[in-house]
């Protein structure tokens, strides 16, 4: 809806009701073969990842995700991945790009865990290898944003072609609570935070950070998981046109223009 | 040419303790106390040891001041010196801080990009610097990177870049957060031609900087007590609500659990780095 204030939308974001990236890879794709591990430490269950069929070609897909029941939603860290989440996801877009499948990520998380093992283990060595990946991956990529993009835990499956978010999605350096403790030393002002932070689909549009805002009016439907799926099809079959070459050097520019006065 | 840091004596904190290293002082110098070993050490003595106490702490040192400390006399020639972003999100404050910050540093932005030398070898070089908004990245930042990157990749030259960082610039919110992708597209390059990148942790590296170019280099060097993360210390306490263990995230610590190549004292830096850039000599494809 239009009308919404930023913190509203980072609301809407976080809500629980929301479909999860889950739900995207079961509704949209067919054939769905779940793939595990990072083969160095384990397998993270806040990034799911797999070989599917959209619109009957192969993709590998990668979602991150959050979970709906309480249970479920424990066992998967909130959605907040460990550096062995981000190393499969590496994995299976390196292994993407052996086998010429485009990589699609589905990217829904308040942000890499800050945890003690999540340090011992390499979490910024591992988010700052699948952007160096990602950048150069010979193979198309696509990232949707569906719900909270948080800071570098995120941008570590979006290093990609074309970045759409879901209307309702917000994509942010910092979270709003973070970002008021640091300015005003009160979390408590995260709303007008959120509206200085420019996070919403909208202003990210503005910024040339994302190409597309996906509506939600109809989020959760069947019609809405179709047009998605034409959409993500749509998109393919127009970077299909480019020598890998031309696609590498096109997502370089891409990157190299955000900001520029 | 120095023997490797393993084959020497060990340093003065473990032949003699803290107590036994003589500090002489002048009554009238000005002093700055060390927060390793709590003595009052005269500056003289402290920039005698680039900003370093005998008990061996290293304490931090801005922009300026490491690159006239790395490089050889006069062969520093800076690039883009000029270049600034915009407060592309009309962030409260952001401007007036911006300007407080250079005229109390006297330098433009947070990095320092040029070539150098380094004990006669030649290599494209950015310092960051942690009294400009404690070495934050925005667009001016990550543009300077990557213009330096790319220049090196077209002059087939090695990049040296020492980091110290809370991460990406709030304050530039989005764009700032793309600055991580772009400068790592562009090491991409630099790598993909054969050419060579060595980092130096310096504390403290986090954030979105150590999550990105930091943790890139083909070595990664850290100075001895770095602070070198992803999350802040106090975020990971709140989240784990437990004691954090000693020396975590420490330069120390990352060599401990493989992250970084070796932890190099700042006497013996200027060998190190030269003699790896020696070593690289004739790089790219
Ligand atoms: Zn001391």
């Amino acid at each position: 809806m239009a009308g919404k204030t930023s913190y509203e939308r980072v609301k809407a974001a976080r809500s629980a009701d929301r479909p999860t990236g889950f739900d995207y890879v079961n509704y949209i794709f067919s054939d769905f073969v779940e793939l595990h591990g990072d083969r160095r430490f384990g397998d993270d269950a806040a990034i799911v990842g797999g070989i599917a069929r959209l619109s009957g070609r192969p993709v590998t897909v990668i979602a991150i995700e959050k979970g709906h029941t309480t249970r479920d939603r424990m066992a998967r860290n909130f959605g907040m991945p460990h550096p062995e989440g981000y190393r499969k996801a590496l994995r299976l877009m390196q292994q993407a790009e052996k086998f010429h499948r485009p990589v699609i990520c589905f990217v829904d998380t308040a942000g890499a865990y800050c945890g003690i093992g999540a340090e011992e283990r390499g979490q910024g060595q591992a988010i700052a290898e699948n952007l160096v990946a990602m950048s150069g991956l010979k193979t198309p990529i696509l990232s949707v944003l569906i719900g909270e993009g948080g800071s570098g835990g995120a941008l570590a499956l979006a290093v990609a072609d074309r970045v759409w978010m879901l209307e309702n999605a917000v994509y942010s350096v910092i979270s709003p609570e973070g970002c008021a403790s640091i300015l005003w030393k009160d979390a408590a002002r995260a709303e007008e935070a959120a509206s200085c932070l420019k996070l919403t689909a909208h202003d990210a549009l503005e910024m040339g950070i994302t190409e597309e805002v996906i509506p939600e009016d109809q989020l959760g439907t069947p019609a809405f998981y179709d047009d998605l799926a034409y959409k993500l099809t749509q998109a393919l079959a127009s970077l299909d046109d480019l020598t890998v070459e031309q696609l590498v050097a096109a997502r370089y520019v891409r990157f190299r223009n955000i900001g520029q006065p | 040419m120095q023997l490797p840091q393993f084959l020497k004596p060990k340093n003065e904190l473990e032949a003699g303790g803290r107590q036994s290293v003589p500090v002489h002082r002048d009554e009238n110098e000005m002093t700055k106390q060390c927060p390793n070993c709590r003595r009052q050490v005269p500056l003289s003595l402290l920039w005698s040891r680039h900003n370093t106490c005998t008990c061996g702490y290293h304490f931090r040192m801005n922009a300026r001041q490491r690159v006239n400390f790395l490089t050889d006399e006069g062969s520093f020639q800076e690039l883009d010196h000029d270049l600034v972003g915009e407060d592309v999100l009309g962030f409260p404050g952001y401007p007036a801080k911006l300007e407080t910050t250079r005229s109390a540093t006297g330098e433009v932005e947070a990095v320092l990009c040029g070539t150098a030398r380094i004990n006669g070898e030649p290599c494209c070089l950015f310092v960051m610097d942690p009294y400009f908004m404690m070495g934050s990245m925005g667009w001016a930042v990550g543009e300077k990177i990557t213009r330096l990157f790319e220049y090196a990749t077209e002059h087939g030259m090695s990049v040296v870049g020492c980091t110290v960082s809370g991460g990406a610039r709030m304050q530039e919110g989005l764009v700032s957060l793309m600055q991580m992708a772009k400068t790592s597209a562009a090491l991409r390059r630099h790598s993909d031609a054969g050419l060579f990148y060595l980092v130096l942790l310096t504390d403290p590296t986090t954030g979105g900087v150590m999550a990105s170019f930091a943790m890139d280099g083909d070595v990664i060097l850290a100075e001895p007590g770095a602070t070198i993360g992803f999350a802040g210390a106090r975020v990971i306490e709140q989240t784990v609500r437990k004691k954090l263990p000693q020396g975590f995230q420490k330069a120390e610590f990352l060599l401990e659990h493989g992250f970084v190549d070796a932890v190099v004292d700042r006497s013996e830096q200027r060998e190190t780095i030269s003699l790896l850039l020696n070593l690289h000599r004739g790089g790219g494809v």
